[in-house]
């Protein structure tokens, strides 16, 4: 797969910015990513969804070129985190899980010098107003709070200008507005032509956010696609209403389509479920109107994907 | 989905690139030694430490350090000190605390190359004992210290402690927790102070324990060190070359066994 003449790289137009294939990776005895396949298209945000230990970061690391696939292949803008290091790393930027700066730096010295690791780097005052670093002064890295240690983490994986960057847990443990000044960022960044890839545990931040989910339990991708995608496939949504008990429902289900479904939960309540769309909805209220019934607070449930991501995870808690 | 479009002015538009090895590498080994001169508890090791053993000892007659100026006896065996308080035990804590905290894990995720860190390393390593060696020689004057001498021959001494010793302090900050190399490295160091020629002459020590203790890189360079110093002798090829060969050991075995994480 590498490129023979130095500087051309083996990207296609519209080949995928990360391409992942049956990725194994194991810990031991331990299979933390079992046969794992995704596929990041350029330019666009996509998050990567998972209860804890998954195998997210497993995943990404892998792609940063810090782990090396035990089985499957990895392809990062088209070429090998591990052999194709050192024409990756100006090119990618990596926010960590938790860490990765000097016990007694200070944000603004360490921000400084991974901007002076790189040839075009951005303007770093201007980045530590729009992250709220201002106010971390000459307070070492080892006593800044949480929050401030994250965001610098995301400044520090942004500062290199690159094309593509893995953010893990960008948000995790910061206060809403933080989180929304990171949101604001991570937007901009896709706005301004960078390929985005974060994990995290919030299914309104993937909402918010991204083009494309990846849903990943036990080491494999169980759902992909854009988060309307995911919450109209799979999950089934319901429509409800209220009227006079006792309704016959055996002439709606005639006129629904097939594997509709129609119960009534309490008198006087009912539930209709399957593929709820505008027709569905008419023929519903058609039946009513014929039934001369008054179809009371109807409403059309749509699934969030945090229904999705439990109805595809279970519900109970991992270890 | 809460569209809120950016307006963005294009200050992410991907410029990627490295920058020039050669400011790469200054850029590190200007951090890396900021880091250690902002460290109390290296500036104690590095520093007061060495500096306290030649005022102490130089005005005091606690240890009987033989014919001649204590402070002759006295000022090699505390450069060799200060050079492995540097790049031994000081390189030891601090790339130990690093890998622990995913220093050296993140770094490697940027556009420096890993032997490019450990160039930066090694510039930091010889720029902290070029001004400990300043310092000490200067209060080791005002003691009255009158050094004697081949130069050259004392620089190759210390150039190859500094290697032998990295390699050492390398070896442990990449295979131990970060805790235990902590501790290891604080008790080596005490331990090299009493039993290395630092401040006690090596003829306290009975015959067959000292045959030992001569192979001790910390002796060879105190040793070496007071040889040419104090006795004006030319090259020290038996210390040069116990020296020479923790060096190749040393660094040989950091080379093979340093994990990154
Ligand atoms: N270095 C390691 N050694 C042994 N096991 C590991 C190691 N790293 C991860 N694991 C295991 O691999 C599995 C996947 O871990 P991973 O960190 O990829 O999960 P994750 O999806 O990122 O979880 P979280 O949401 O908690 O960050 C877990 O069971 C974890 O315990
Ligand atoms: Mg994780």
């Amino acid at each position: 797969m590498r490129s023979v003449f130095p500087g051309d790289t083996p990207e296609a137009p519209g080949r995928p910015a990360v391409e992942v294939r049956g990725l194994v990776k194991r810990y031991g005895p331990k299979t933390a990513v079992d046969g794992l396949d995704l596929s990041v298209a350029r330019g666009g945000l996509t998050a990567v969804l998972g209860p804890n230990g998954a195998g997210k970061t497993t995943t990404i690391e892998t792609c940063e070129g810090y782990r090396r696939p035990d089985a499957g292949t990895v392809r990062v803008l088209g070429l090998d985190p591990v052999a194709d290091a050192a024409a990756l790393r100006p090119r990618v930027g990596v926010m960590l899980q938790s860490g990765g700066v000097y016990a007694g730096a200070r944000a603004e010295e360490m921000l400084r010098h991974v901007a002076s690791l790189h040839a075009h780097p951005l303007d770093v005052p201007s980045l530590i107003d729009r992250l709220g670093l201002g106010s971390c002064g000459r307070t070492p890295y080892r006593r800044l709070s949480g929050g401030q240690q994250q965001r610098l983490a995301l400044a520090m994986a942004v500062v290199g200008r690159p094309e593509l960057v893995f953010l893990d847990e960008p948000t995790a443990g910061l206060d809403p507005q933080a989180r929304h000044a990171t949101w604001e960022l991570v937007r901009e960044l896709r706005t301004d032509g960078v390929t985005v890839v974060l994990t995290t545990h919030y299914m309104d931040e993937a909402e918010a956010l991204a083009d494309d989910v990846a849903i990943i339990d036990s080491g494999k991708v169980i759902a992909q696609g854009s988060p309307e995608e995911l919450c109209r496939g799979g999950a089934e949504n319901t429509l409800r209403f209220s009227g006079r008990p006792g309704l016959d429902l055996g002439s709606l289900l005639k006129a629904l389509p097939a594997q509709s479904t129609a119960a009534e939960l309490t008198p006087g309540t009912y539930r209709v479920g399957g593929r709820i769309d505008p027709q569905l909805l008419a023929t519903v209220t058609t039946w009513c109107a014929q039934n001369g019934v008054m179809p009371d607070r109807i409403a059309v449930e749509r699934h969030t994907l945090e229904d999705v991501f439990l109805e595809l995870t279970g519900k109970e808690l991992r270890a | 989905m809460s569209h809120v479009t950016s307006t963005s002015d294009g200050a992410f538009t991907p410029r990627p690139g490295a920058a020039p090895l050669s400011r790469m590498i200054r850029a590190q080994a200007a951090l890396e030694t900021r880091m250690l001169l902002r460290n109390g508890e290296q500036l104690l090791l590095t520093v007061v430490i060495p500096t306290l053993l030649l005022v102490l000892f130089s005005a005091v007659d606690i240890v009987d350090t033989g014919d001649g100026e204590a402070v002759d006896f006295l000022a090699p065996g505390v450069l060799a000190l200060a050079v492995m308080s540097t790049a031994f035990t000081g390189q030891a804590i601090a790339t130990g605390f690093e890998r622990r905290y995913g220093v050296l894990k993140r770094l490697g995720a940027t556009p420096l190359p890993r032997w490019a860190l450990m160039t930066a390393k090694t510039c930091s390593v010889l720029v902290t004992e070029v001004l400990q060696i300043v310092l000490l020689t200067v209060i080791a004057f005002a003691l009255g210290w009158s050094p004697q001498g081949n130069p050259f021959a004392v620089l190759l001494l210390l150039v190859l402690g500094t290697a032998a010793f990295s390699g050492l302090g390398l070896l442990m900050a990449g295979t131990l927790k970060a805790e235990v190399t902590l501790a290891a490295a604080n008790l080596v160091f005490l331990l090299l102070l009493v039993g290395g020629g630092v401040i006690v002459p090596m003829e306290k020590f009975p015959g067959g324990v000292r045959a030992a203790l001569e192979l001790l890189p910390i002796s060879a360079l105190s040793d070496g060190l007071r040889d040419v110093l104090q006795h004006g002798a030319g090259m020290p090829w038996g210390d040069l070359g116990i020296l020479a060969v923790w060096a190749v050991l040393g660094l040989g075995a950091a080379a093979k066994f340093f994990r990154w994480e």
